[in-house]
This record gives structure tokens, sequence and C-alpha cells, in this order.
């Protein structure tokens, strides 16, 4: 970098330049949260599906399994798991863990109450009515 | 001879040794982890995977915490011609962090997570159980208390003495990680909101603010290791902070492509995160330049070693293996996936892990009262320092080699297969990941040992000299 560039140049660049990615950055998030209840189920989530969030992350669920592909790679995707089985065979799945299968990837047992696994049902029912943009490719998550 | 220019750099010391103590308790987890991706069932239900995991990350996150506020205590004083502001709040927030930090992973490893929650007041202000932010109430409120006690303790010190840019980077850094960490105590229940702002921690920080800290600290090394002109390391490090900031902010859209957020954001998280790597560029480039334009032979090889590393390393696995799949048609099949676990192994090590063992490297036998290591420990040092990088670049290729097989099984074939199933297919790569991270284990050892390795006795006299006796 020659001697015509020189650093007070550089810094009211940086200066210059960040105060317009931030302002940009606050427009469209302004215009993401005004656009959002267009795009989800219910602008307020209802009670239960508030409450299926909580038991969610207080058993750290996120930590095997992806919720619209973020969290861990170990366990599979939930975002559409209400599409690809069902409220039924979640309940019952849950119930069942773990499978004990020796060398299988082994699920806690959280010894959900009935009403408690409602709760988990309807917030993963919640969110598989996300507009995900058509994401992911297929039912397998 | 004075080796530190002011006493109270040596509060950076206890930081770097809790740093390096808990890399050592990350990868031991690491190990566990990659090991339950094959023995499915190993330590179940001791140690559940869910609960390595957040051992595994939360102490990554701590130790490059302590690495940075390590290295803020060590340079400040130094830049700023000063001593520190108060050296006892350092301690004393050392202690309050240290033992905060190891009562949360003890509550991990002993409570159910649930417990756990419902012990620490989830229930007031439910913070938890989001990833990296699993953090309990008590130890979040911790973490804003020692942010803010650091950064009154920098901020005074920068204040009081002379204000050169790289420090204004610096604390500018640290003071954009400490206001975006608010983030972390919103949780709406709007799961998209929630995902959107979570963001704002996790992606500003790595792709944001971290990039300040992490050049004002290269740029710190840089100009002590060459002797390069001021003027030009920090010309050098405003174009890179520039590039970082205006990249990295609208590049957070990379993340907004499929979680609810509009499909606009294809296009501006692409376009700008596309750049992304622009800012790890001009790093490696600087590290190369100055080191090649050096006006001094600085007898610290290892350091030199891990700054030119850092800027490679960087570029590979945040800029390259980033930009891999930033794009959202590319990224539609490869969200979530063993691609994203790739890039983020080579993305911390490269950029963030190797840039805390680089001032460490710099500043750690200064704080032991040597100039340099003698020539044993270095040698040794640089092992650990090929050691632990080859293998980190092996870990990555065989996750990047299992995340295509995964794309291609579960989400382009004709007729997918379901997400266990592919992932019984799978296991021949997460052997060898894991394999590659014995090695890394053996690098951390060698590294570790280097710390007491002393010269063979012929030439025992030039390592072992007291430098308060020159």
């Amino acid at each position: 970098m020659s001697a015509f560039f020189t650093k007070s140049m550089a810094r009211n660049i940086f200066y210059g330049g960040t105060l317009f990615s931030v302002l940009l950055f606050l427009a469209l998030t302004f215009h993401t949260t005004w656009r959002l209840p267009g795009r989800i189920p219910t602008e307020t989530p209802a009670p239960e599906v508030a409450r299926g969030k909580m038991l969610w992350e207080t058993r750290n669920c996120i930590g095997c399994h992806t919720l619209l592909g973020e969290g861990a790679y170990f366990a599979p995707e939930l975002g559409n798991v209400y599409k690809r089985r069902g409220p039924d065979f979640i309940k019952i799945w849950i119930k069942a863990q773990p499978t004990k299968v020796p060398g299988r990837r082994q699920m806690p047992q959280f010894n959900f109450s009935d009403q408690q696994l409602d709760d988990l049902v309807a917030f993963l029912k919640w969110t598989s009515e996300i507009n995900t943009e058509k994401w992911p490719p297929n039912i397998e998550g | 001879m004075q080796l530190l220019q002011y006493k109270s750099q040596a509060v950076a010391k206890p930081y770097f040794i809790a740093a390096i103590a808990l890399f050592v308790g990350q990868i031991l987890f690491g190990l566990i982890l990659g090991l339950q991706y094959v023995v499915g069932d190993f330590l179940f239900p001791a140690i559940p995977f869910n609960i390595a995991r957040m051992v595994h990350t939360n102490l990554l996150i701590v130790w490059l915490l302590f690495g940075f506020m390590g290295a803020a205590y060590y340079l400040v004083p130094e830049e700023s011609e000063t001593e520190l502001h108060s050296p006892l709040l350092a301690y004393l927030m050392f202690w309050i962090f240290l033992i905060a930090g190891a009562l949360t992973i003890v509550g991990y490893l002993m409570v159910p997570y649930a417990s756990l929650a419902q012990m620490t007041g989830n229930e007031t202000l439910e913070t938890m159980g989001r990833e990296f932010l699993e953090q309990p109430l008590p130890t979040k409120l911790g973490i804003v208390v020692v942010a803010l006690a650091f950064l009154y303790n920098i901020g005074m010190t920068i204040l009081k003495g002379r204000k050169t840019a790289l420090s204004i980077i610096l604390l500018t850094g640290l003071v954009g990680l400490a206001v975006l960490f608010l983030f972390a105590f919103y949780n709406p229940s709007n799961l998209v909101k929630d995902k959107y702002f979570w963001w704002w921690v996790v992606h500003l920080w790595v792709e944001g603010v971290w990039e300040l800290i992490m050049a004002a600290i290269l740029g710190f090394v840089l100009l002590k290791i060459t002797g390069v002109d001021r003027e030009v390391i920090e010309k050098w490090l405003y174009v890179i902070i520039t590039l970082a900031l205006v990249s990295g902010l609208i590049g957070t859209g990379h993340h907004y492509y499929w979680i609810g957020t509009p499909g606009y954001w294809q296009w501006w998280g692409g376009i700008f995160s596309a750049l992304e790597p622009l800012p790890f560029f001009a790093m490696t480039v600087f590290c190369f330049n100055m080191v090649n334009r050096r006006r001094r032979e600085h007898p610290n090889k290892a350091a030199t070693l891990w700054a030119l590393g850092t800027g490679v390393m960087a570029f590979l696995g945040a800029g390259v293996w980033g930009f891999l799949h930033t794009l959202a048609p590319i990224n539609y099949y490869t969200h979530g996936t063993q691609i994203t676990a790739a890039h983020g192994h080579l993305a911390f090590f490269g950029a963030y892990v190797m840039v805390v063992l680089t001032i460490i490297s710099y500043a750690m036998p200064m704080l032991r009262g040597r100039e340099v290591n003698p020539e044993r420990a270095q040698v040794l040092e640089m092992w650990s320092f090929w050691l632990m990088t080859v293998s980190m670049v092996f870990i990555t290729l065989f996750l990047t080699a299992a995340g295509i097989l995964q794309v291609w099984l579960q989400r382009i074939i004709p007729s997918p297969q379901s997400f266990m199933a592919v992932q019984d297919q799978l296991h021949i790569f997460y052997w060898l990941r894991w394999l590659a991270g014995l090695v890394f284990s053996v690098g951390l050892a060698v590294y570790l040992y280097s710390f007491f390795a002393k010269d063979k006795p012929q030439t025992a006299e030039a390592g072992e000299a007291q430098p308060a006796a020159t």
C-alpha cells in the first residue's frame, strides 16, 4: 500500500463502511420483523407452543438434534418431524427412549407427562408450519 | 534486563494458564463425542452426547475468552505505555470467571439439564437450552459482570495512556463482544425471532467483532516480532477490519435462508457472505508481508510460526470452508450437515484457537521470566503446531467427506434415505476423524510438555539463565 493511501484514510473508510453496514443491517432487520407475521403460523405462539418450546430448551434437545438445520448433527432434523412422523409417533417414540440397542445412539428418557408431550408436539407442529423457503429438500430432513 | 515493560502485564499469566487447562478439557470431551458418533451408547447414560457437546463447545468459548482477556491485559499496558488501571480487579475477575465457569461445567455433568434449569431460576428469565448459550442464568449474569469489570479496567488504562489504533481496535472488538452478548438474554417464544437474534450473538461474535480482536492480537505480535513500522501495521488492521465488518454484518444473512425469514436474505446473505473470505485473505497477506519485511530476527521462532499459521489456517477454515457452503443454492442441500461441522472445526481452530496460541507463544516466555523459550522447547512447540494443525485439517477433510456423502444419500438421490440410515454408512469417515482427533491430542500433549522442556545439559546455560541476573 503506497504512501497516498494513509492510515487515517483507512480509518475513515472503516468508520464509514461500518456505519453504513450497521444501518443497512438494522433496516433489513426492521423489514424482516415487519414481514414475519405472514411467514409463521400464528403471530403470537399459543401458550402450549410456548410451553413446548421451554421443554425443548430445558431438555437441551438442540445438543443432539437440528431444528431448521441449526443445532447438533448427531440426531435427526426435527423442524419437519411433525410432518414426517405425525403427533402419535412422536409421543410414542419419546416415551420408548432409550432403545438400549447396543452400539446405537441413545436418547435419554425425560419422563414427560401427557400434558408435556402435548405441549412439545404443539411446538413441533408450530415449527413445521413456518415458511422456510421449502427447506429441507425432502421429508427426511 | 526487565522483560515485562509494565509489571501489571503479569496478570495475563493466570488467564493464559486457565485457557490452556480448559483447552485440554475441551479436547477430552471432543474425543468422547467423536467416539459417540460411532459407538452410539458410549458413556450413556452417564454422559449423553448433548451434555458432552455442551461441555466441548462451552469450554471452547470460555477458554478463548480467557485467551482474549489475557491478551488484552498483556498488550494494552504496553500499547498505552502505562500500568494497568487495576491489577487487583483483573485478578479478582479471573477467579470469579474461573469458578463460575468450573461450577457451570460441574453443573452440566452432575445434574440433569432440566433440574439445573430449575435450580438456577431459568423460569424467571428463560435463556437456557439454545446452542452455545446453554449457560444457566447466574453464569450468564456472571459473564456480564466479568465483561463489564474487564472493559472498565482495559478502558481506563487506554484512557489514561497512549491511544494507539491497535488498542482502539481491540477495545472496539471487546465492547462489541460484551454488547452483543446481551442478546443472549432475549428469548421470545416466537422461534423465528429467537433464532434471528440468537445469531446476533453467535454470528456477530465470530464473523464480526471477534475478527477485530483477532486482528489486533495478530497485529501486536507481528509488530513485536518483525519490527515493521507501526503505521504500516495499523493501516493493514483498518483494511482488514473494514472488510470484516462490511462483509460480516450483512453476511449474517447466510443464516437467514431457511429459518422463516424472507427469501430476499438468500441474495443479501449470499452476496455479502461470499465476501467474507476477503478479510481472512487480507490477514494471510498481512502476516506474510510483515514477516518478509521484518527488520529484526526475533528469537521466538515458535511465535512467528503460530502467527503465520493463523494467517493461513483462518483463511482456509473460515474463508474457504465457509465459502464452500455459503451460497443459498448450495446451502439448501448442505445446511445442518457434517459440512457445517467441518467448517466449524477448521474455522474456530484456524482463526481463534491459533491466534490465542500465537499471543501465548509470544508472551508466555516473558511472563515466565525469560526472553524466549530454550531451543528445545521451541522445537517441541513447533512440533505441536504441526501435529495439531495437520490433524485438524484431516478432521475437516473427513467430516467434509462424510458431509458430501450425507447430502447425497439424504437429500439428492431420487429415493432419499432417513437420517440414521445415512449415518450408519458414514462410520468409516467418523472413525478416521476420531483417529485424527487422537493425533490432535498427541499434539496437545507435546504442546503442554514444551512448557517444561529444557535444553540438553551442554547448552543448559542459555536456557536456564536467570533473566533478572542479566
